[in-house]
């Protein structure tokens, strides 16, 4: 066997995974068109800086989409609602007399429990129809957005800022500590949630679960429980997309629609199949609303949306596997 | 001898299809058992109805008691199921096959690893290699690999020579037998080519239309004629 195995060469093929050439090349001239803009024009710098804040945010919602879509090809359109309530729930949590960040650590335990529940009280029974559950999705942002109205109310209410108003400059360039925080916070939890994918028994038995359900349970998975512990680990991103977003937006019940949409769209850029795709994708977007609202004339703050969706639109009508998506070949 | 698994009147159906019209075959402990028969006959469904992934009906027994519970269960009681198809995760690397294939069991699984080693030296090299890359025959002996990580009382193999090549078909076989002589592991094989399947097993299963048509030594059943016609040809 040792002689077959050396007699068959050892070349390194990937299936489908990773990036394409062009796409890589793309990306590359990116950062380096950012890099030299960065270092031409500190309004520049502040754009990029700002967008990355912005993008890592969009980042981790996607992510929380694509988690989902992996394990069920099922889109939550709920996601982002989940994540408004979830900080709603730190917001009553640090009026109850914690500290921003133990209200922090605590609402993020209560998201996963959160979407562990919505996953097996909601979605569980009905998981055999794609399109049912799809609409379930859109039922639950209905029913969570109600729920937190009629609780807090419309108005704008305010929490402590995680990071401080304080800015640091560098050179000519300023940044805000909140964009810097942000960043830090959000690239913490993506790492982290990767390293439990890669390297735990629990995220092997959550990929093999996505990948190959009937498979999985064959060498004992237990499937149903990895889908729950996926909800509940995509209410956590979304929990700390919705904590982050919150010192921009402040709390208010549509906070998060707007970031959904971006995320969609950063998804979508990225290939709804691909976590790596939804980072980038995130950040692309972050960065490129910001530079386009910078430097295009007309485009102002209210074509910010209609922007997001012209790139969802185009990577669809273009790209629709995204940049990082592979053609899948599905068995029916 | 005890038996370690026991199906008596065993029905199963996937919607209104009735697949299984009451099979019932006993398999000893240490024992290799091999099911034959043509396309269709319910060699498959029968491995199934015991993982439970077909919906089922009459007993089933394991070790003594009744076999209740779903595919992971079967796992947790030790049975490895190589399902046809093989199971692989063609996305994942072999080290991570080989990690799946050790999940119902507790701690490290380096002594695990090391045991499989001895029997595929050449998986060391292709740890970090997506499965999907292997070849068939590579895919069908990781498949065996990674049931053997399970350490399981009862190994189920769904036509393992399924699209491989004479001599890699020998080469699967061969294991099976160490895997049964060297580690008292307990096989139950589903096979077309029945020519091969009688050399490996002691005992044999002839299934037609979903039922036992035959049964017995596997000597025996090569000796008797419409076997003979039927599977193996000559």
């Amino acid at each position: 066997m040792v002689a077959l195995a050396r007699k068959l060469d050892l070349r390194d093929r990937r299936l489908g995974g990773g990036v394409s050439l062009p796409v890589l090349a793309g990306i590359v001239a990116a950062c380096v068109f950012l890099v030299i803009g960065c270092l031409t024009s500190s309004i520049f710098a502040q754009q990029t800086v700002a967008g990355l804040s912005q993008g890592v945010i969009y980042s981790s919602l996607a992510l929380a989409l694509v988690l989902i879509y992996r394990a069920t090809e099922v889109i939550n359109f709920a996601q982002g609602e989940m994540a408004m309530a979830t900080t709603y729930i730190a917001y009553q949590l640090t009026l109850w007399g914690l500290s921003y960040w133990a209200a922090f650590f605590l609402t993020l335990a209560i998201a996963f429990v959160f979407g562990v529940v919505v996953q097996v009280t909601v979605i569980r029974p009905i998981q055999q129809s794609v399109i049912a559950v799809v609409i379930v999705t859109i039922g639950l942002f209905l029913l969570i957005d109600g729920l937190v109205t009629w609780k807090f109310g419309a108005d704008l209410k305010f929490m402590a800022a995680p990071f401080g108003n304080s800015v640091y400059h560098v050179g000519t360039v300023t940044f805000a500590r909140q964009d810097l925080g942000t960043l830090v916070v959000t690239v913490v939890s993506v790492v982290l949630l990767w390293l439990l994918f890669q390297y735990t028994k629990l995220g092997l038995a959550m990929r093999a679960a996505a990948l190959r359900p009937a498979a999985a349970a064959l060498v004992g998975v237990r499937v149903r429980w990895m889908l729950a512990i996926g909800w509940g680990l995509a209410a956590v991103l979304g929990a700390v997309a919705g904590l982050m977003t919150e010192p921009t937006t402040f709390l208010q019940p549509t906070m998060m629609q707007a970031v959904l949409l971006y995320a969609f769209a950063a998804a979508v850029l990225g290939g709804l199949e691909s976590p790596v795709g939804a980072v980038v994708g995130g950040l692309a977007i972050g960065i490129f609303l910001n530079l386009v609202g910078q430097y295009v004339g007309f485009a102002t703050s209210e074509l910010r949306l209609p922007i997001a969706f012209a790139v969802l639109l185009g990577v669809l009508l273009l790209k629709p596997t995204g940049l990082f998506g592979r053609k899948t070949a599905r068995r029916v | 001898m005890t038996a370690l698994l026991e199906l008596e009147d065993v029905h199963a159906r996937y919607g209104p299809v009735k697949a299984l019209h009451g099979v019932s075959l006993a398999v000893g402990e240490g024992e290799i058992v091999a099911v034959l028969g043509a396309n269709g006959a319910g060699k498959t469904t029968t491995l199934r109805a015991i993982s439970n992934t077909v919906r089922r009906e009459g007993s089933i027994r394991f070790a003594g008691k009744p076999l209740r519970g779903g595919p992971e269960t079967a796992a947790r009681l030790g049975i490895a199921h190589v399902p046809d198809g093989r199971g692989t995760f063609a996305e994942l690397t072999v080290w991570e096959n080989l990690r799946l294939g050790g999940y119902t069991r507790r701690g490290n699984l380096k002594s695990e690893f090391d045991r499989v080693r001895t029997y595929f030296p050449w998986l060391e090299d292709r740890r970090d290699q997506q499965a999907g890359t292997l070849s068939g025959g590579e895919q069908q002996m990781l498949a065996l690999a990674r049931a053997f990580m399970q350490r399981p009382h009862l190994l189920l193999l769904d036509e393992p020579s399924l699209g491989l090549a004479p001599l890699l078909v020998t080469e699967v076989f061969r294991i099976v037998r160490e895997l049964n002589e060297n580690e008292g592991m307990t096989v139950l094989v589903v096979e077309q080519n029945a020519h091969i399947a009688l050399q490996l097993a002691s005992t044999a299963y002839v299934l037609e239309v979903g039922a036992v048509a035959l049964s017995g030594p596997s000597g025996e059943l090569a000796r008797h004629e419409s076997v003979r016609r039927s599977y193996l040809g000559y």
